[in-house]
C-alpha cells in the first residue's frame, strides 16, 4: 500500500461524492456497453469501448480516494498508455479491415467465424 | 568317453588314497565316522559348516563358467554369419570339456572338509545405513565345497559326453538350427554352472532362471511345430510359480538371517537358529520347496517335464533327465540346513517325494512313446531323490542323483538314436527286435544296461542308490518314513516293469519297425514320406503279430500300399523273429543306423553308469572303508541338517532289524524280489506272450468296473485336463472377461466416453458463435452480468442472515 503524508491527513471519502463518482462510471460503462452492442460502425463501436475502459478508470480513481490508497491512480496511469497503444493498434487495424472491403461496416466480416 | 573313464577312476583313486593316507589330511579324520553295514551307512555328520575361506587365487575357476559363455558367444556369432559346418559342436564340446577338465583339478586339488569362496568380481552391492538388515551383498564368487563338486563333475562330463553325441544327432540341421542348437546347450551349460557354483542365493537364482531360459528355448528349438511351441510355454509357466516360490523365499531368507551368501547364512544358521519370533522364518522351507517342486517336476507342478520331450533328444538327456531337474534336489540339499526350521518340512518333502514318484511310475506304465515313459520315469526317479531328501538321507539323494544322471542320460540317448534312425518313430508298439537290427546293436545292449541300473537290477548302481533311499526311509529314527519306504519298494516294482517294458518291446522279440514320419533326412529319396502308416496306432500291437503268425496276410494286407514302411523279418510261416531280415517288398525304408559319435557316446555313458556303483562296489569287496559319495556329501551343507545325529545311538541308527536279516540287507533283498518280479512280469506280457498282453488290456477295456484303470492310466490320471478345467478354463474365462470389460467399459464408456463430451459441448453451443461481433458482446455482457446478479443475490442473502 502506497500512503503519503498528505493523502493520509485528509479523511477517507465516503457518501454523496462517493456515489456521484461511481454512478458516473456506472453511466459512462453502460452507454459504452449499449453503444457497442447496437452500432456496426468499427470505429463507433472502438469508441465506446474506449468509453467502458473510461468508466472503469475513473471506478479505480474513485475507489483509490476511497481508501486514500494511490494504488486506483497507479492503476489509471497504466490503463491511460494501455489505452493509447490500444488505441493506434486497434485505428490501425480499423483502416486496414477498411481497405479490404470499402466498408466500416463489421457485418461484413461475419465469415471470419468459418 | 575316455575323459568319463578317466574321472570316475580319479575319484575312485582319490577316495582310495584318502583312506589309505589314514588320519593326514583333514578329510580323512571326518572320514573316520564307522561305516555301516554295506557302505551305505548314516552320512558321516560334519561338526558343522567350517566358515568358507576365500581363495582369490583360484580365480581361473570362473572360466568354468566363462569357457561355455564364451562358446555360447561363438555359436551366435555362427548363427549370424550363418555357418555350415560343425564349428559350433566343436566350441561347445572343447569348453565343456575343459570346463570339465577344471572342475576335476578342483576337485584333486581342494580339502574336501574347507569349504572354498572365490571371488570373481562384485555384482550386488548396497547399503543404506548401518547395522543388520542394512546392506545386501551378492556377488559372482564361487561357493566350491564338495557338494558343488559332485553336481559339477556330472554336469560338465555328461554335458560334454552329450554335446559329442549332439553333433551327430543334429546333423540333419547344420547351417539351419544347428547353431543355435548349440547357442542353447551352451547357455543352459553356463547357468547351470552358476546355479551350482554360486556363492549367493541371488546368483542362484540368476542361474535358477537361466536354466529355465535355456530349457524354454531348447524345447521349443523345432519353433515350426506348434506342440513344441506349446510344450515350452509350459514348461516356461509352471516353472515361473515355483520361482514365484524361490523368489519369495530369498527374500525371507534375507529379512530373517540378514544374508544370501552362502557362507555368512550358514554361520549364522548355526550361531542363531531358528530367529526368534520370525513367524515367517518357518516358511522359508516351504517357499524353497516350491521353487525345488517346479524345477524339479514334483507334485503338483510335474507336468511339464512330460511335455518336454518335444525338444531335441540330447536336450532331453541333459536338461530334462541327468542335470537341469536335478537342480531342486541340489537347492534342498544345500539349504538343508534351513530345512530344520519346520518341523513338517523335511516329511513334506518326502511325501510329495514318494507320491510322486508312484504317480508317475504308474502313467509312465501306460504310456506308448518310448521318450515319454522315460520322461515320466524321470519324474518318478526325482521322486526318489525327494523322499530320501526328506528322510534326512541327503547321501542317498545325491547319490542317486549321480547314478541316474548316467543311467537317464544313456536311456534317452538311446531312444534318441532309435528316434534318429527310424525317422522319429518312438511309439514302442510299432519298433521290435532291434537288438537285430544291423547297426543298433551297440544301442540295444547299452540301452539294456540303462533299463537294469533304472530298474535297480541287483548290484547296479541305481540298485544301491535306491537302496539308500529306501532303508532311509524304512530305519530313518528321526525322520524315517516306513509307509513311503513301502510305497518305494512298490514303485521299484513297477518302475522295472515299465522299463523292462520298453526293452522286450523294443529291442527283443521278432524284427519289425514302422518307420515315422520325420523328415529327418530329406536327401534320401527312399524315404517314404508321405505313405504313412494307415492303421489305428491301438491296433499296431495286433498287427505286429499278425505280421509273425501269417506272413501272407501281411503281404496280402500291405502289399498295396507300396511302400508302406513296414518292414517285418518274418518269412511266411516263420516263427517270431527267426526268418532273418527281409525287408517288406516294396518298402524302401532304411533305418538310418548310428554312427561313431553316438555309438561311443553311448558306450560311454555305459561304462559311466557301470562306474557309477563302483564307490559302492570299493565298500563292499573292502578296499575302502566309506562310499566316497558320501563323504562328499557330508562334507557340504546337506549334512549339517542331520540333527542330532552326533549323539543319537549310532547302534539304533546303523543297525536296525527286520526280517530277522540286517536292515539293509533286508531292503536289499526286497528290492530284489520286487524288481525281479516286475521285470519277470514285464518278459512275460512284452516279450513271451504279447498277444496275451493285448488279450489282457482288451479284457480289462470290456469289463465295465476295470475298464476305468487302463484308460486313466493311458490319458495320465487326467492330471492336464484336470489343470486345464482347474486353472486354464478359468483363466481363460477371466482374460475374456477382462477383454471385454476393457473393451467396453474401460475403452467404451470411459475413454471414448469421455472423449465424446466436448464435441457434444460444442454442438450444443455452435449457434452462439454466428460471426456477429454484437451477438458474442451480448453473450459476454449478459453472462457477466448473470454472475454478478448471482453475486449480489448471495451477498444480499447472506447479509441478511
Amino acid at each position: 500500500m502506497i500512503a503519503s503524508a498528505s493523502m493520509l491527513a485528509m479523511e477517507p471519502m465516503a457518501g454523496g461524492p462517493l456515489k456521484v463518482l461511481l454512478l458516473t462510471s456506472a453511466l459512462l460503462f453502460t452507454i459504452g456497453l449499449v453503444g457497442f452492442l447496437s452500432r456496426r460502425n468499427m470505429i463507433l463501436m472502438f469508441l465506446c469501448t474506449e468509453l467502458m475502459f473510461q468508466a472503469a478508470a475513473l471506478a479505480f480513481v474513485a475507489f483509490g480516494r476511497m481508501h486514500l490508497d494511490y494504488s486506483g491512480q497507479t492503476f489509471v496511469i497504466f490503463i491511460l498508455t494501455v489505452a493509447a497503444a490500444e488505441a493506434a493498434l486497434a485505428l490501425a487495424l480499423v483502416v486496414l479491415l477498411f481497405r479490404r472491403r470499402e466498408t466500416l461496416n463489421s457485418e461484413a466480416w461475419a465469415e471470419l467465424h468459418e | 568317453m575316455s575323459a568319463l573313464l578317466h574321472t570316475i577312476c580319479e575319484m575312485s583313486i582319490a577316495a582310495l588314497g584318502a583312506t589309505s593316507a589314514g588320519a593326514g589330511t583333514g578329510a580323512s579324520t571326518a572320514l573316520s565316522t564307522a561305516a555301516a553295514s554295506l557302505g551305505a551307512g548314516p552320512v558321516p555328520v560334519a561338526h558343522g559348516i567350517l566358515p568358507a575361506l576365500v581363495r582369490p587365487d583360484l580365480a581361473w575357476a570362473g572360466w568354468i563358467i566363462g569357457l561355455p559363455a564364451i562358446s555360447a558367444i561363438i555359436c551366435g556369432l555362427c548363427c549370424a554369419l550363418r555357418i555350415r559346418n560343425k564349428l559350433p559342436a566343436l566350441s561347445t564340446v572343447v569348453s565343456f570339456a575343459v570346463a570339465f577338465a577344471m572342475v576335476l583339478w578342483l576337485y584333486r586339488t581342494l580339502d574336501p572338509a574347507q569349504p572354498v569362496v572365490i571371488p570373481l568380481f562384485e555384482w550386488i552391492a548396497f547399503a543404506w545405513g548401518d547395522g543388520p538388515r542394512h546392506d545386501l551383498g551378492g556377488h559372482f564368487a564361487l561357493y566350491v565345497d564338495q557338494l558343488t563338486l559332485l553336481w559339477m563333475l556330472f554336469v560338465t562330463g555328461l554335458g560334454t559326453l552329450i554335446a559329442i553325441y549332439a553333433s551327430e544327432y543334429m546333423e540333419s540341421d547344420v547351417g539351419k538350427g544347428y547353431a543355435r542348437f548349440f547357442f542353447g546347450v551352451s547357455i543352459f551349460i553356463v547357468a547351470m554352472a552358476s546355479l551350482v557354483m554360486a556363492d549367493n542365493l541371488v546368483f542362484l537364482y540368476l542361474g535358477w532362471e537361466g536354466v529355465g531360459l535355456a530349457s524354454y528355448l531348447l524345447i521349443g528349438y523345432y519353433y515350426t511345430k506348434p506342440s513344441a511351441v506349446a510344450a515350452a510355454k509350459k514348461a516356461f509357466i509352471m516353472n515361473r510359480v515355483g520361482d514365484l516360490g524361490l523368489a519369495i523365499g530369498i527374500f525371507l531368507i534375507w529379512t530373517n538371517y540378514g544374508s544370501v551368501e552362502y557362507s555368512a547364512l550358514f554361520q549364522a544358521i548355526q550361531s542363531v537358529g531358528d530367529p526368534a519370533g520370525g513367524w515367517d522364518a518357518s516358511l522359508i522351507p516351504f517357499c524353497l520347496m516350491l521353487g525345488a517342486f517346479g524345477k524339479s517336476a514334483q507334485l503338483p507342478l510335474y507336468v511339464w517335464l512330460p511335455d518336454a520331450m518335444e525338444g531335441p533328444t540330447p536336450v532331453s538327456a541333459l536338461i530334462h533327465a541327468a542335470t537341469m531337474v536335478t537342480a531342486g534336489v541340489y537347492l534342498i540339499a544345500r539349504m538343508y540346513p534351513l530345512f530344520m526350521l519346520h518341523p513338517d518340512a523335511l516329511a513334506t518333502v518326502a511325501w510329495i517325494g514318494g507320491l510322486t514318484a508312484l504317480l508317475a511310475a504308474t502313467i509312465g506304465m501306460a504310456q506308448y512313446d518310448i521318450k515319454r515313459i522315460f520322461a515320466y520315469s524321470t519324474v518318478s526317479q526325482l521322486g526318489y531323490m525327494f523322499l530320501g531328501l526328506g528322510v534326512g538321507s541327503t547321501f542317498g539323494a545325491c547319490y542317486h542323483t549321480f547314478t541316474h544322471a548316467f543311467f537317464k542320460a544313456l536311456l534317452f540317448l538311446a531312444s534318441g538314436a532309435i528316434m534318429h534312425g527310424f525317422a522319429g518313430q518312438l511309439d514302442l508298439r510299432r519298433l521290435s527286435g532291434l537288438r537285430r537290427v544291423p547297426g543298433f546293436t551297440i544301442v540295444s545292449w547299452t540301452m539294456l544296461i540303462g533299463c537294469l541300473w533304472l530298474a535297480a537290477f541287483p548290484f547296479s548302481a541305481g540298485f544301491f542308490s535306491k537302496d539308500e533311499i529306501l532303508a532311509a526311509a524304512m530305519f530313518d529314527p528321526h525322520h524315517g518314513q516306513p509307509i513311503l519306504a513301502w510305497m518305494g519298494l512298490a514303485t521299484a516294482g513297477l518302475t522295472s516293469y515299465y522299463t523292462f517294458r520298453v526293452w522286450f518291446r523294443v529291442c527283443a522279440g521278432p524284427v519289425m519297425f514302422v518307420p515315422g514320419d520325420d523328415q529327418h533326412d530329406p536327401h534320401d529319396p527312399h524315404d517314404p514320406h508321405g505313405q504313412h502308416d494307415q492303421h489305428d496306432p491301438h491296433d499296431a500291437a495286433h498287427d505286429d503279430h499278425a505280421h509273425g503268425s501269417n506272413a501272407a496276410h501281411a503281404a496280402d494286407a500291405h502289399g498295396g500300399h507300396g511302400g508302406h514302411g513296414v518292414a517285418s523279418a518274418s518269412a511266411a510261416g516263420a516263427a517270431h523273429g527267426h526268418g532273418g531280415l527281409v525287408a517288406h517288398a516294396g518298402s524302401g525304408f532304411h533305418p538310418h543306423a548310428p554312427r561313431f559319435a553316438i555309438n561311443g557316446v553311448l558306450l560311454a555313458l555305459a561304462i559311466g553308469a557301470v562306474l557309477a556303483g563302483l564307490p559302492t562296489y570299493l565298500v563292499l569287496s573292502g578296499q575302502a572303508s566309506e562310499n566316497w559319495i558320501a563323504s562328499m556329501v557330508g562334507h557340504s551343507s546337506a549334512a549339517l541338517g542331520v540333527p542330532h545325529a552326533e549323539g543319537a545311538g549310532d547302534a539304533a541308527h546303523a543297525h536296525p532289524h527286520m526280517l530277522g536279516m540286517d536292515g539293509h540287507t533286508a531292503m536289499f533283498v526286497l528290492s530284489t524280489i520286487v524288481g525281479l518280479t516286475g521285470i519277470a512280469i514285464a518278459w512275460f506280457l512284452h516279450l513271451g506272450n504279447r498277444r496275451f498282453a493285448d488279450r489282457l488290456r482288451g479284457s480289462m477295456l470290456r469289463r465295465g468296473w476295470i475298464r476305468w484303470l487302463p484308460t486313466a492310466m493311458e490319458h495320465k490320471w487326467y492330471v492336464d485336463e484336470i489343470y486345464h478345467a482347474c486353472f486354464r478354463m478359468p483363466a481363460w474365462v477371466g482374460g475374456h472377461l477382462m477383454h471385454f470389460l476393457d473393451r467396453h467399459f474401460i475403452d467404451g464408456l470411459l475413454v471414448n466416453g469421455a472423449g465424446r463430451i466436448p464435441p457434444l459441448l460444442g454442438r450444443l453451443f455452435q449457434p452462439l458463435y454466428n460471426g456477429v461481433l454484437q451477438g458474442y458482446a451480448t453473450t459476454m455482457a449478459g453472462a457477466v452480468a448473470l454472475i454478478l446478479a448471482w453475486i449480489v443475490w448471495k451477498w444480499v442473502a447472506g447479509g441478511a442472515a
